[in-house]
């Protein structure tokens, strides 16, 4: 069997004919395998959902207990029709998973959803998995994008609160993931105190919390008086009625598009802080480089410039052209 | 140079003036001569470097990245030193200090350029790559004036505003002698000739308050609607100032060919064609060039209309009282058909002025200023002695179309609105204004954004087109680059029409009548 009979792009998403499965559809199918809980890649409505614990969990945090007609929890190896599939962690939040299509006949096809290589302290780090093909993401698919050491962004963020020490600190992250692992930084440079959160972010950390992931005191960021110097938000509390208790904030934004200044600037942030959960230009490299398949697919991203590299590296390539996956999502 | 670097990139990002003044007043306090003062003429623009060229920038990198690679990069940053500082691939983190970087682009001829540039590359981190790279391409686009900085070094020791002002344009990058002095050394002893003089500003009034005063105490002048200048010839050294002390004689030359006079005076700069003033519009056009062809020159000649002697012959006539020194003004002899007097109004009562101010003699007047015959020059805005009385805004009734977000105080909520005007059927955006309306009135605004919101752009949304803004103005300039050929001088929010359909809010047509 070729590659392109085990797995290929449909209009409801990546498709596997010999398991008869979807890979992280972004509409309602019978049989769906997610990555991770982000919602772009998790849907509500599937019939059969196969995912690991951790991103069932969450789906079912955000879309209620019925987001599925039936569940399934990874475990070790599944026989799926005729198919062979294996969830491995990929270090991009809490329950992210790459997944593992091995056909009876044929070449093994590793899908890794959103992955990232440095340490995220708010999941288990990325696992390297030997395959014929690789499908990637390319996010941050262009050689301007060398995420700087989160630590050191951290600095940037400590600085500033020093430097305005009356305006409080608004920050925008994602609210899962990102946020979490944000307040972790924050902790492991050294802020100790209290950190408000916006409430859509109330859930989903108290899940971290349960999952072990210790995130030090946290306040709710919606009494009108905040006793926190520290604030962390969804992106979109930016542009609500929310943010006008706060005197003067200085608003920040945590995402590896910060890198960029006109992409800081369509934010509207003041303090751009490049905290990223995507692997950078080097570690998509690296990581091509290490498992060396004998050919790279690209789900979404910047799939030039990664084609591109490709093309210099002498490896066989194509993009999937994957609809519906948002740049960083939600 | 990482301190630098994080300046830099903070002032990108900061839209607040006091936030801006407070992180450059860290900036000078902890970073040690000379980088300070280099870092604070680079910002400010007085560092004249030769610029390296963007063609230079892409050989450099040619030989490092792949050219495809490179121009999806460049297509997707949109800024070329950006796009180099990004992927210049090197581990580099050396804090170099500014001054090396600064020397290196003075003192390296142009063929050995390539090479030093790429290597201080290899030896920065990211951020002060770019501070390096926009230094080298001398484009720091920071929003930071050179007023601007003189505030933030003024809020940083004894020295006044006025007194640095006064200094200002005879010291040089990197300023040492003017740190000591905020740190409590010695004044620097001024070499240098023509120093700007803290200029005298009018306080706005209208008829109701004149009438306090007794009109026999006042001068009237007309207030010409040009740009208000120091024009100043010290010995020989001629010098053109605006009123915030920028030095605008480069744009001027032919304005400072006719300082034939020793002194310091007070005017108004005008283009003049014979007895004819132009509009404030070709006298912008004349503005912010680095060079002025002879066209222009011809076509939109300056010159000065004076209102006032400071220095005149080696005499201080600061300290006398206004009627002694316009007395000077009247007697003096210029040397030049291109400078004169602006006349004296003749007025007993203030219904004769305002007979006077509604019906000026030319177009190109703004106002009437009025100065108490016994005030002496006073360098700031001193109440009372003198006053402007400006004629009234026009105003037009306009539609709300667009509304941005606001910073600071005004986080998160829709506080600058672009507005439009009918043009048949469809409205053309024709200005954007940002105040004119209180606290309360904003929240009431930024409801009706949140609530009529149609699509949005970022932090732009489009709203549906039903609220009228009255909005009031000073004046009116052509303009290329709005859509609509015109552009407004202070615009402001005078009222809100809830009570007005955008049906009824006034036509292209009727604003365009206004220029003439």
């Amino acid at each position: 069997m070729r590659a392109d009979q085990i797995l290929h792009p449909t209009e409801a998403g990546l498709y596997c004919p010999p398991g008869d499965f979807f890979i992280d559809p972004i509409r309602p199918v019978r049989r769906a395998l997610i990555t991770h809980g982000h919602g772009d890649h998790a849907r509500s409505g599937h019939g059969a959902v196969l995912a690991t614990r951790q991103t069932l969990e969450i789906m079912a945090i955000r879309y209620g207990a019925d987001f599925a007609t039936e569940v399934q929890q990874a475990d070790g190896s599944i026989r799926v029709a005729d198919t062979t599939v294996s969830f491995h962690p990929a270090g991009h939040i809490l329950g992210s998973a790459q997944i593992a299509v091995t056909p009876r006949k044929g070449p093994k096809i590793v899908v890794s959803g959103d992955y990232c290589r440095r340490v995220n302290p708010v999941c288990a780090p990325y696992e390297p998995v030997a395959c014929d093909v690789f499908v990637t993401e390319a996010t941050f698919g262009l050689p301007v994008f060398r995420h700087p050491d989160p630590a050191a962004e951290m600095t940037r963020l400590l600085d500033s609160m020093t430097e305005f020490p009356d305006r409080p600190h608004l920050i925008g992250a994602y609210a899962l993931g990102k946020a979490q692992r944000l307040i972790v930084l924050a902790r492991e440079a050294g802020i100790e105190g209290p950190i408000a959160i916006h409430g859509a972010l109330q859930r989903l950390c108290d899940y971290h919390v349960g999952q072990g992931v210790d995130l030090g005191p946290l306040i709710p960021a919606t009494v009108e008086d905040v006793p926190a110097r520290l604030v962390i938000a969804p992106p979109s509390a930016f542009a609500s009625p929310w943010v006008q208790r706060f005197r003067d904030p200085v608003i920040g934004f945590a995402s590896g598009w910060m890198q960029v200044r006109a992409r800081a600037r369509q934010r509207g942030v003041e303090l751009p802080l490049i905290v990223s959960d995507h692997v950078d230009w080097p570690q998509l490299t690296a990581t091509i480089r290490e498992l060396a398949p004998s050919e790279v697919w690209i789900t979404h991203g910047a799939e030039d410039g990664l084609m591109r590299w490709c093309q210099i590296e002498g490896i066989p390539a194509r993009p999937l052209r994957l609809v519906g996956y948002e740049d960083e999502p939600e | 140079m990482r301190g630098f670097a994080y300046l830099l990139e903070r002032l990108a990002f900061t839209q607040s003036r006091n936030a801006k003044l407070q992180l450059l007043r860290h900036y000078l306090a902890a970073t040690p001569d000379p980088d300070r003062g280099y870092g604070l003429a680079a910002l400010t623009g007085d560092l004249k470097l030769r610029a390296v060229t963007p063609s230079l920038l892409r050989g450099l990198t040619a030989k490092r990245v792949d050219e495809q690679l490179f121009a999806l990069s460049y297509d997707f940053v949109g800024d070329l030193a950006e796009t180099i500082a990004l992927l210049w691939d090197a581990e580099g983190d050396e804090d170099v200090p500014l001054h090396q970087a600064v020397e290196l682009l003075a003192q390296t001829g142009k063929a050995g350029l390539p090479v030093a540039i790429a290597g201080m590359l290899d030896r920065l981190g990211p951020s002060q790559r770019l501070a390096f790279l926009k230094l080298a391409t001398g484009n720091m686009r920071v929003g930071l004036s050179a007023r601007m900085a003189r505030i933030a070094l003024a809020e940083m020791g004894d020295p006044e505003l006025a007194d640095i002002e006064e200094i200002w344009h005879g010291l040089a990058p990197p300023y040492q002698p003017l740190f000591d002095w905020i740190e409590g050394g010695p004044r620097p002893e001024q070499a240098a000739k023509a120093p700007f003089r803290p200029v005298m500003l009018s306080t706005a009034a209208d008829l109701d308050q004149l009438r306090a005063f007794d009109p026999a105490d006042y001068a009237a002048e007309w207030k010409w609607d040009g740009i208000r200048v120091q024009a100043i010839n010290d010995g020989g050294v001629r010098r053109l100032y605006s009123r915030t002390g920028e030095d605008i004689g480069n744009s001027f030359p032919d304005v400072l060919e006719a300082l034939n006079f020793d002194g310091a005076a007070d005017g108004e700069l005008l283009v003049r064609r014979g007895d004819d003033v132009a509009v404030f519009g070709d006298l912008q056009k004349r503005l912010n060039r680095k060079t002025i062809s002879r066209a222009m020159l011809e076509s939109h000649p300056a010159g000065l209309r004076l209102y006032d002697l400071m220095i005149w012959q080696g005499r201080d006539l600061r300290g006398l009282p206004f009627r002694e020194r316009r007395a000077v003004l009247d007697d003096a002899d210029f040397g030049s058909d291109r400078i004169d007097v602006s006349p004296v109004l003749d007025f007993a009562t203030w219904d004769d002025l305002a007979a006077l101010r509604a019906d000026p003699p030319s177009r190109v007047i703004e106002g009437v200023m009025l100065k108490r015959r016994d005030s002496p020059y006073v360098g700031g805005r001193p109440r009372g002695p003198w006053f402007k009385w400006k004629r009234d805004p026009k105003v037009i009734d306009a539609v709300m179309l667009y509304a941005q977000r606001g910073h600071g105080k005004r986080s998160g909520f829709y506080s600058d609105f672009t507005f439009g005007l009918w043009d048949d059927e469809q409205l053309v955006p024709v200005g954007k204004a940002y105040f004119g309306f209180t606290d309360e009135e904003l929240r009431e605004l930024d409801r009706f954004v949140r609530n009529n919101t149609v699509e949005r752009f970022g932090p732009v949304r489009a709203v549906a087109p039903k609220l009228v803004l009255e909005v009031a103005f000073e004046g009116l300039n052509e303009s290329g680059r709005h859509k609509s050929g015109i552009a407004m001088r202070f615009p402001r929010i005078s009222r809100i029409r809830w009570d007005k359909p955008a049906a009824e809010a006034d036509q292209l047509e009727t604003l365009k009548d206004m220029l003439t």
